[in-house]
């Protein structure tokens, strides 16, 4: 079993223990500097080249553009994404002549993150606050069976889910999609425990004798206090839903619950006999993934520092 | 609300009053989702594992037939290689380079601007980061084959030659994963008490013998939990292999996840494509076992606490 420390509420503020002395300078400082950059090169230089190509004109890409600035600046690709361009325009310019809905699949990543996200974080705060705080008999023998879910990897689940969710009407819903991981994950259940475990019994036993309920303590206490595991848990499992494919792919079937990942995969594939539509498809993924890089750059913080004890998924 | 103030004590005493109710209602969600979406799939599944189930007429009990015809299958056999090999090459690479991050990291530099550019490919869906590396690797236009070709080491058919293809998913995946990994072991790190580091260097003791010495036993534990995590999680590889080869060529990369979903939802054999889930699953319980009692093994030499 995975171990994962229980910080205190304010964790993300606090960047652990003070580091060493720096040690002297050296070759080894040097080359240690010089494999760091480049690292960073590889993980940033596809990101500039997905901008570097949505700005490009399609057709000059296939001519041989070997700059590293865009080739014939051109918004095309993020015209044919957005459907601005008519059928004709689009093909002329190496794109697919169909009409992508991209404002009904972004429409549809928000609706299913934020579903999945809202009721995944609400609902397992009400459980790990029974778990953590509540007294009641074969508490602990059902936490462990909640815990034993943790162990069931994603796949196993995956297609009796999806016959489930079928029986159930809702194949191609944006419900269908969210449904499965709207209401609980054993892994949610475990991380808001280990914080509502470490608050203090005093300020909740100061807040009965005002006459406070327990329902009351929770949420004006609890969920309060722990704003800050639960808003990066929201963050993280928000990531994690809009770039979910898999379940998604399953579950949808038409533009009606498509969501961008699938979309992506769609575009992708609707021009199979020539050369791709590299421009306009570097638009839409960069379109796609656009959502996530500013919110981590809003939350970046928080992210890079609750990682680790976020670690178990 | 009557709800008695005394010290706790470990389950309701006879007569006290407990939270049941109220916690019967505050899990209620949740426990409906573990039951409904979880529990009930799991053994649903094993069901199904031995049905012929097409989706439209209700499963037919078979026994061990899908088992029988599993154990038959060259192509099942094949996307269990291949799935091991992609394992190995992604979970050896990752593991590799993130733990240098992790170490320079924390050796260099903890500015947080650093570890967050490290975790930039992280944000990003499997799909974009299948759709980039498919762009920058194309055999004709890719900017990674312009340069190969510049450096005079040819052209490479990263993603259509079946020597090549599992490697390169491997890499695409290290490239979204790493930084998250090396996060994962920085967070390691830094249970380290920095005492150890100081008291090493006043011995004289140069940076990779500290590294061997000190960083390397104590980081044992949180290794282990790394690399459950990291296994469990890459032995599901799919989402790169739909995107950017659908198993091809011929079948060198049809991992174990991506033919399940073929047998399941192009030829309808939802029996047969659990089988292979109920295989899959096993497989993952071995390792998770296996590397559950390495870790326990590890843990004696640990100071710090995991």
């Amino acid at each position: 079993m995975a171990t994962v420390t229980a910080p205190a509420a304010s964790d993300a503020r606090q960047t652990g223990p003070k580091p060493p002395p720096k040690p002297r300078f050296g070759v080894g400082r040097a080359l240690g500097w010089a494999f760091m950059i480049l690292v960073m090169i590889v993980s940033l230089f596809p990101f500039y080249w997905i901008l570097r190509t949505a700005l490009s004109d399609n057709n000059a890409l296939y001519a041989g553009g070997d700059s590293l600035l865009p080739v014939q600046f051109s918004w095309g690709g993020f015209e044919r994404v957005f459907g601005i361009q008519t059928g004709q325009e689009a093909i002329d310019a190496g794109g697919a002549g169909q009409p992508i809905a991209f404002w009904r699949y972004l429409l549809n990543s928000v609706l299913v993150a934020t579903m999945v996200t809202a009721g995944q974080v609400f609902f397992s705060a009400m459980a790990a606050y029974a778990f953590a705080r509540l007294r009641w008999r074969h508490r602990e023998q059902v936490f462990a069976v909640f815990l034993a879910g943790l162990m069931i990897p994603a796949i196993f689940t995956l297609l009796p889910n999806f016959v489930l969710i079928k029986e159930l009407g809702l194949v191609d819903t944006v419900l269908g999609i969210a449904l499965p991981s709207m209401l609980m994950t054993p892994f949610a259940v475990f991380f808001l425990r280990q914080f509502f475990l470490g608050i203090s019994r005093e300020v909740e036993e100061a807040a009965m004798v005002e006459g406070a309920s327990k329902t009351r303590i929770f949420f004006r206490l609890i969920l309060p206090i722990s704003a800050a595991p639960i808003s990066t848990l929201s963050i993280l499992t928000y990531i994690t839903s809009w770039n979910e494919y898999f379940w998604p792919l399953m579950v949808s079937y038409t533009d009606r619950s498509r969501v961008l990942t699938v979309a992506l995969g769609v575009f992708k594939s609707q021009k199979p006999q020539a050369g791709p539509d590299w421009a306009g498809l570097m638009a839409a993924t960069l379109v796609a993934a656009l959502p996530m890089l500013l919110l981590f750059l809003v939350f970046a913080r928080r992210i890079v520092n609750s990682i680790g004890f976020s670690g178990i998924k | 609300m009557a709800t008695p103030t005394r010290p706790v004590t470990p389950g309701p005493a006879k007569g006290a009053r407990d939270d049941t109710r109220l916690a019967l209602l505050f899990i209620l969600p949740a426990l409906i989702g573990f039951l409904v979406f979880l529990l009930w799939p799991t053994l649903r599944g094993i069901y199904l594992s031995f049905t012929k189930f097409n989706l439209l007429t209700p499963a037919r009990w078979t026994g061990l037939d899908n088992y029988v015809r599993m154990a038959q299958d060259p192509v099942f056999w094949n996307a269990l290689g291949v799935t091991v090999y992609y394992v190995v090459v992604n979970i050896a690479v990752q593991t590799a380079l993130a733990l240098v991050i992790a170490v320079l990291m924390q050796r260099l530099t903890r500015r947080t601007w650093l570890r967050g550019m490290v975790l930039t490919p992280y944000l990003v869906s499997n799909v974009v980061a299948a759709l980039v590396f498919l762009w920058i690797l194309d055999y004709q236009l890719g900017i990674g084959n312009k340069v190969l070709e510049l450096a005079g080491v040819g052209r490479i058919a990263f993603l259509s030659d079946s020597a090549w293809v599992i490697p390169t998913i491997a890499l695409i995946n290290v490239w979204r994963h790493v930084g998250y990994t090396a996060l994962l072991i920085f967070a390691g790190l830094q249970t380290i008490p920095a005492t150890l580091y100081e008291a090493g260097r006043m011995d004289g003791a140069s940076e990779p013998r500290m590294f061997r010495s000190i960083t390397l036993p104590l980081l044992r534990p949180v290794m282990a939990v790394v690399l459950i995590i990291s296994v469990v999680g890459s032995f599901q590889v799919f989402d790169t292999v739909a995107i950017a080869t659908r198993g091809g060529p011929v079948d060198s990369s049809r991992v174990l996840q991506y033919y399940i979903y073929e047998a399941a939802f192009n030829r309808f054999q939802f029996g047969y494509a659990s089988a292979m889930s109920v295989a899959l699953l096993v497989v993952l319980m071995i390792i998770t076992f296996v590397q559950y009692r390495l870790t326990r093994a590890g843990t004696s030499d640990l100071a710090a606490g995991g």
